[in-house]
């Protein structure tokens, strides 16, 4: 059992969880993932590594409410403890040595693109960030990207708050002005798709972190094989993070989307907890 | 009164549509008098080829002696000398090509039923037997065993029984490695398995869950942590695919994935939260036991149309005759001598069919099997909604890739030598690690011989 020693509504439906896994913390490194089972009836998925504490021994998820398991897990407590926690999991990111970088997250994806740019802040490359959100009720961790990074531009798709328009809109407008060597995205499958194509014209290293459906989580379901540039690779071994000029983008949504209909049963969970 | 019967005590089976629609154990093995009757057909031959046929070297002749006097118990604890896991191989071990197929009754009719009695005995244990299990007087050293599969648990065994302070660390959240992700619960309840590893638990092994070890804990670590000598059972766990035309397609599975969430994740019950999608049709590609398996799983959660294909012909199958049967009883179809081409798809992605070519045998090649050859223009399409790849898997790399001097060969199967010592002094190996897919019992002997060399190794040092 591992313990919720910290927790945090960020907004309505992304939390903050920080739990005691002292084992992971001293191992972990930007860009990996742990496994979680929230109780013994539960299911295994994966999430990437927020943030984590190497003194303390503990491990920081931020996640979105978006199907029975995450709702199951937002419902838990400080001190509450969840079933099963396993990591570091995937190859830490590769970043290779950057002089100037744009780190691009959208939504909950700002979550992890936050780390990515911490880390390369803490290399002394020169960070911008491009963070995009539906509107202004969800913007997340604002205080905590502008400590990481040169500049922090926000969007909005309705423009309730920063730039009204896409990450990719002031992507390309950053590519045009000045000379990057680097660009990192993490955020929903479309986004990265077209922040890759967006840099691909640019000739640009762009690095996607990638969050397919996964069991074990140690190269042993397949069930996270995404295509890259035309192989098979498993995304919880040789990712999460790839290419984003070489994924298969279309193939990995389709496959994400084949437990959607029992995702939905999280209405289940709705029924019991509105009794 | 021996018993002069031809044939084995039949075993009492669920009727095959009623258990092609449920999670239950397929036989439910002997009763007392069944197995009293099965046990007096053994001869008690002096130069006993069955023993020999045993990985573990059960003392065969002796417990059915056992059994044909009443004498359960007695007869359990004769078994369990040399086997820390007779539920389990009773169920599942390949008897006709072991102990079985040396039996000297089954050169004139067949041999005597070893695995069923095998079963009996560790069940009427489970049942009326005690577990008298005494903590041994600990020897003060430590070892680790990565991986609580059949391997590991039975190295384990072995060695905390010589008082060795064991601790065995799991990558999964529970012990058990295939026994628990991959047999099903209706060939191998997975309360038998549990109970297995409560006894060793008893014995004093630690099993530390959640513990992918390359990850979390590299082996020179747990060396560091002091651990004198490391059994390295990690399994095959890799799964192949065959690499053919829409094999990403939604609905395509590593038989790993799909007998995981059955099995492991217990997707087939609604109180469970691992989700599985409920098929129409399903083909499920390979001839081994663990095509087997997932078809018969696929029955089991409703299909109407569950089909193995194929490439070579039902001789060359790898499973067990018996497995092979089950299935059949069962309703599934055998799409023998069919090569799988090309998944199709619709525009969402989602199977809609397999493009077969039918084979014929021709020549014997380098595996003494004859070579399937596609028969131009013959090729035809399955259609199906699902499909399934259960055509191997191969040993997982994080323990050589992260391991420094453990070598291992092209198929990346850890080296060894004839002690069960990698090329890394103090660290062992044994089982689907080392042998590449192969069998539980395989890889329980295996992990026993380890456990000897490693007492042997540290008695030395």
């Amino acid at each position: 059992m591992y313990k919720i020693v910290d927790k945090k509504i960020l907004n309505d439906a992304v939390t903050l969880m920080t739990v005691a896994a002292p084992e992971i913390a001293n191992k972990v490194q930007a860009g990996q993932f742990v496994i979680l089972i929230v109780d013994d009836r539960g299911e295994r998925i994966p999430l990437t590594v927020a943030d984590f504490d190497r003194q303390k021994g503990t491990i920081t998820i931020i996640f979105q409410t978006v199907g029975y398991t995450t709702k199951k897990l937002a419902q838990l407590n400080i001190e509450d403890s969840i079933h099963a926690f396993v990591g570091p999991l995937g190859k830490p990111t590769e970043f290779g040595t950057p002089k100037k970088a744009i780190v691009v997250g959208g939504g909950v994806g700002c979550a992890i693109a936050l780390p990515q740019a911490k880390a390369l802040f803490n290399m002394g490359v020169d960070v911008d960030i491009i963070a995009g959100f539906r509107n202004k009720d969800i913007v997340i961790l604002e205080d905590e990207m502008k400590k990481v990074c040169n500049n922090l531009y926000i969007t909005t798709d309705d423009g309730s708050y920063g730039e009204k328009g896409f990450v990719t809109d002031v992507l390309k407008r950053l590519l045009e002005k000045d000379s990057y060597d680097l660009v990192v995205s993490i955020g929903p499958i479309p986004m990265m798709k077209f922040v890759s194509l967006t840099t691909k014209p640019f000739g640009i290293k762009t690095i996607v972190s990638l969050n397919p459906i996964m069991i074990d989580g140690t190269g042993m379901c397949g069930g996270c094989r995404v295509s890259v540039d035309g192989k098979i690779m498993f995304a919880c071994v040789d990712g999460p993070d790839f290419d984003g000029h070489l994924v298969d983008f279309d193939e990995l949504s389709r496959r994400n989307a084949f437990y959607r209909e029992e995702e939905s049963h999280a209405c289940r969970m709705e029924a019991q907890i509105n009794g | 009164m021996a018993n002069l019967s031809l044939t084995k005590t039949p075993i009492p089976e669920q009727d095959p549509n009623i258990r092609n629609k449920n999670f239950d154990e397929v036989s439910t093995g002997y009763t007392e008098e069944m197995a009293v009757a099965e046990a007096s057909r053994c001869l008690n031959c002096k130069h006993r080829p069955c023993v020999n046929g045993c990985p573990v070297n059960v003392k065969i002749p002796d417990f059915i002696a056992e059994v044909a006097k009443g004498n359960f118990e007695t007869a359990y604890n004769i078994i369990k000398q040399t086997n820390s896991l007779p539920a389990v191989c009773g169920r599942v071990c390949p008897q006709e090509s072991q102990c079985e197929g040396n039996c000297v009754r089954g050169i004139k009719g067949e041999p005597v039923g070893i695995g069923r009695l095998e079963r009996f005995c560790a069940d009427w244990h489970m049942k009326n037997g005690k577990d008298n299990i005494e903590k041994p007087k600990p020897n003060g050293k430590k070892v680790a065993v990565v991986g609580a599969g059949p391997s590991g648990l039975t190295c384990a065994g072995d060695l905390a029984k010589l008082g060795y302070e064991v601790t065995v660390f799991e990558a999964f959240h529970t012990a058990g490695g295939v026994l628990m992700y991959g047999i099903p619960e209706f060939r191998l309840p997975k309360k038998i398995v549990e109970k297995e590893i409560d006894a060793l638990k008893q014995l004093g092994v630690t099993i530390m869950t959640n513990m992918v070890i390359g990850k979390v804990l590299s082996v020179d670590e747990i060396i560091t942590q002091g651990y004198e000598a490391v059994f390295i059972g990690s399994g095959a766990g890799l799964p192949q695919f065959l690499g053919i035309e829409g094999e990403n397609s939604v609905g395509v599975y590593s038989a790993n994935e799909f007998l995981t969430r059955i099995n492991l994740m217990k997707a087939y019950l609604p109180e469970y939260d691992t989700p599985i999608k409920k098929s129409t049709s399903v083909a499920v590609v390979g001839g081994g036991n663990v095509a087997m398996d997932a078809a018969r799983c696929a029955k089991r959660l409703g299909a109407e149309n569950v089909f193995i294909v194929y490439r070579r012909s039902e001789d060359e199958m790898p499973a067990r005759k018996e497995e092979i049967h089950h299935a059949k009883e069962e309703g599934i179809i055998f799409k023998t001598l069919n090569n799988p081409e090309k998944i199709l798809c619709d525009d969402k992605g989602f199977v809609t069919g397999i493009q077969c070519a039918k084979m014929e045998l021709g020549e014997e090649d380098a595996s003494g099997r004859r070579r399937p050859i596609k028969l131009e223009g013959q090729d035809y399409i399955l259609d199906v909604d699902s499909v399934i790849m259960a055509i191997g898997t191969s040993p997982n790399p994080l323990i050589r890739t992260t391991t420094p001097g453990i070598e291992s060969n092209k198929k990346g199967c850890l080296i060894v030598d004839e002690n069960m010592q990698t090329t890394k002094t103090g660290v062992y190996a044994g089982g689907d690690a080392v042998t590449g897919a192969a069998t539980v019992i395989l890889a329980m002997g295996a992990g026993k011989s380890a456990a000897a060399a490693i007492d042997k190794y540290l008695k030395n040092k």
